[in-house]
């Protein structure tokens, strides 16, 4: 196992950044998520990792040894295509030991190998099956027993579960967590699901446009999201935005928005600066932070718009006045009477505030 | 289930059309298949009897047309090795690497050899094949088939090549495997269906044709079938039909073995799929 530096990590395509000026450390044995939405730039970096793409600037480390230019067979890397890639006209015994063959094991090693890994993966009775003859979920399972036949530096997967169903992409994700704790396998692992990446990651690099936002461990992602982006993109439902107007007033802040909801903030040097240049700031709150409410104070108001039934929980939503809505994720067991005027509240240390740029400013308990 | 008068009139009407145009087409296969067993065959449809195999005897006893056959084998094997080796590396060049214009290239070449290989060029072909003193030689055919051939195969290929995922390699590469033997133990095997294709479709032309060969040789111990076919006519150029069919018979029997055999093997299957 090794682990992986980013060195100011440029990809272009023509005059298009796929990936503009990444850097960060990976630690040898973390597995690390990197998630954003479609064409943010999460395949060009794996695929610079591999071997497979070359940077256009910057430099890229596994363990000491700068591996920019090299080849990837030089590298000691596995990967796990998003399509499989198994070789058709092989067996899965052949697909499974390709690896070692290249390397120069002989075929009994091979066989041997090959059956190790796929019994550990429940395909060892598949063997001498083409990949056109077995189940989806069954190629995605050889495919990591490729991945896993040889000990390499560096596991690579790219979005490996989001061709199968939903069922077994729960059942594939379990395993793989198992897999990387028993192993404490270096890995980097590409998805644009955020609960995917929030269940199997030691820590997120959250990507957009190229850019690598926040990176960071699942937990501090979800609690105290570096950008709007980010907040929006991760949790399920995501975090609420509102655009707000900030005012420092008695050394205490106060945010305003249209239909009278104030919230008052134990004042932070950072804010004072931040909202004298631009008082249009945005506030965050989590749906499971949002209760229905009788209180005055940090409350949104708007009309019932959908109240969704999810079994252990239900997600209420309101409309305000301005369009905006607001989710809140309450416990089906508190009984509460909804009527068409709902008020939600929230405690003041549950929010989150992003200045005018959308990048979060620090609250006084952080 | 009742039918109109008018429904069952226009099903009459359609069938009869069909078979009409069926019979147009089979009639001459019928005769290609009956006339080399009949001792007295003529231009007419007849079913032979007695059945016999004398005119392939004398058939045979012809060196001329045995030896045709032998050198059509020649200079088809010749080019279609030259076709399939060089047309799938080309091919899988042009598919894979990031060569600028690369797309400009194909089509370029294939609009080239559309003019190039045409009757128009004959004169030029010569003239060239006569200051290499290749004139008289299988090693002419076999170039000039291969140059002519040559862009077509490679733009079915490339075609071909292009609806194969770069994943298989790539893995490959990954996995420990050089760039070679990426392309060797992965995508060659993948893209072999492709290369069939274009070696049956580049046999059966070099088989079949008659201009390059009648231009390019002199000598009777070179010429190819299409051109040893003609000393089954008489001096006068009368055709003695017995002989004529039983070695066209003989002529065809590697095309469609060929054929036969691919569609067992493999299967005639675009899965590259040609997109045009
Ligand atoms: N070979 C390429 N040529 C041109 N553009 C590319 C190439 N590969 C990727 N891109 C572009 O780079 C961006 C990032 O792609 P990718 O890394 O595959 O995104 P993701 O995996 O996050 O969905 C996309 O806009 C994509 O169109
Ligand atoms: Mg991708």
């Amino acid at each position: 196992m090794a682990s992986i530096s980013f060195q100011n990590v440029t990809k272009s395509f023509g005059d298009f950044n796929a990936v503009s000026n990444a850097s960060f450390e990976i630690n040898d044995g973390e597995f690390i998520c990197l998630l954003g939405p479609s064409g943010c730039g999460k395949t060009t970096s794996l695929r610079m990792i591999a071997g497979l793409e070359t940077p256009t600037s910057g430099r890229i480390y596994i363990g000491d040894k700068d591996v920019t230019g090299l080849h990837p067979r030089d590298r000691k890397i596995s990967m796990v295509f998003q399509d499989y890639a198994l070789y058709p006209h092989m067996n899965i015994s052949q697909n499974i030991s390709y690896p070692l063959k290249v390397r120069g094991e002989n075929e009994a090693t091979r066989g041997e190998r090959a059956q190790e890994v796929a019994d550990v993966l429940k395909i060892g009775h598949l063997l001498d099956r083409l990949p056109a003859q077995i189940s989806g979920g069954q190629q995605q399972r050889t495919s990591l027993a490729r991945a896993l036949v040889n000990p390499s530096q560096v596991y690579l997967f790219d979005e490996p579960l989001s061709n199968l169903d939903a069922k077994l992409r729960l059942e594939a994700r379990g395993f793989l967590h198992h897999l990387q704790h028993s192993m404490g396998m270096t890995s980097v692992y590409v998805t644009h699901d955020q609960a995917e990446a929030m269940a199997l990651a030691t820590r997120v690099a959250v990507m957009d446009q190229g850019r690598i936002v926040q990176f960071a461990t699942p937990m501090e992602i979800y609690r105290k999201p570096a950008t709007t982006f980010v907040a929006n993109f991760v949790g399920n439902p995501p975090m609420n935005l509102l655009p707000v107007e900030a005012m420092v007033e008695d050394n205490s802040l106060k945010v305003k928005a249209d239909g009278l909801e104030v919230v008052a903030l134990p004042m932070h040097k950072s804010f004072a600066e931040a909202v004298a240049i631009n008082p249009n700031i945005t506030l965050g709150v989590r749906p499971e932070h949002l209760r229905a409410t009788a209180e005055e104070e940090n409350v949104v108001r708007g009309k019932l718009f959908a109240n969704e039934n999810m079994g252990a929980e239900k997600l209420v939503t309101i409309e305000r006045p301005d369009a905006a809505r607001f989710t809140a994720r309450i416990f089906t067991d508190d009984d509460i009477i909804l009527s068409e005027d709902v008020a939600l509240g929230f405690s003041s240390q549950h929010i989150s505030l992003f200045d005018a740029d959308g990048n979060r400013l620090a609250l006084d308990n952080e | 289930m009742t039918l109109s008068f008018q429904q069952i009139l226009s099903r009459i009407s359609f069938s009869v059309l069909a078979a009409l145009i069926g019979i147009c087409f089979a009639l001459p296969l019928i005769w290609f298949l009956f006339a080399p067993f009949n001792a007295r065959a003529e231009l007419g449809l007849e079913i032979p009897s007695p059945f016999t195999l004398k005119n392939f005897f004398t058939v045979f006893e012809n060196t001329f047309a045995m030896r045709g056959l032998l050198n059509s084998f020649i200079q088809s094997i010749g080019g279609v090795v030259l076709v399939g080796f060089a047309a799938t590396l080309a091919a899988y060049a042009l598919s894979r690497s990031d060569i600028p214009g690369k797309k400009s290239i194909t089509y370029l070449l294939l609009l080239f050899s559309s003019v190039v290989s045409g009757s128009a060029a004959m004169v030029p072909i010569f003239l060239i094949v006569s200051k290499l003193g290749l004139i008289d030689t299988h090693v002419a055919v076999i170039l000039v088939f291969a140059g002519g051939l040559l862009p077509t195969a490679m733009f079915i290929l490339r075609d071909f090549i292009d609806g194969i995922p770069k994943s298989y390699e790539e893995s490959a590469m990954v996995a420990g495997a050089s760039s070679m033997q990426a392309f060797r133990d992965v995508a060659l095997p993948v893209i072999r269906p492709g290369i069939v294709v274009v070696v049956v479709w580049a046999f059966v032309n070099i088989w079949g044709s008659f201009l390059i060969p009648f231009i390019l040789l002199r000598s009777d111990e070179l010429m190819p079938a299409s051109v040893a076919i003609y000393s089954f006519y008489s001096e006068a150029g009368t055709p003695i039909v017995t002989l004529l069919a039983a070695y066209a018979l003989i002529y065809s029997f590697p095309v469609i073995s060929l054929y036969l055999f691919v569609n067992w093997k493999f299967g005639f299957r675009f899965f590259g799929g040609i997109k045009a």
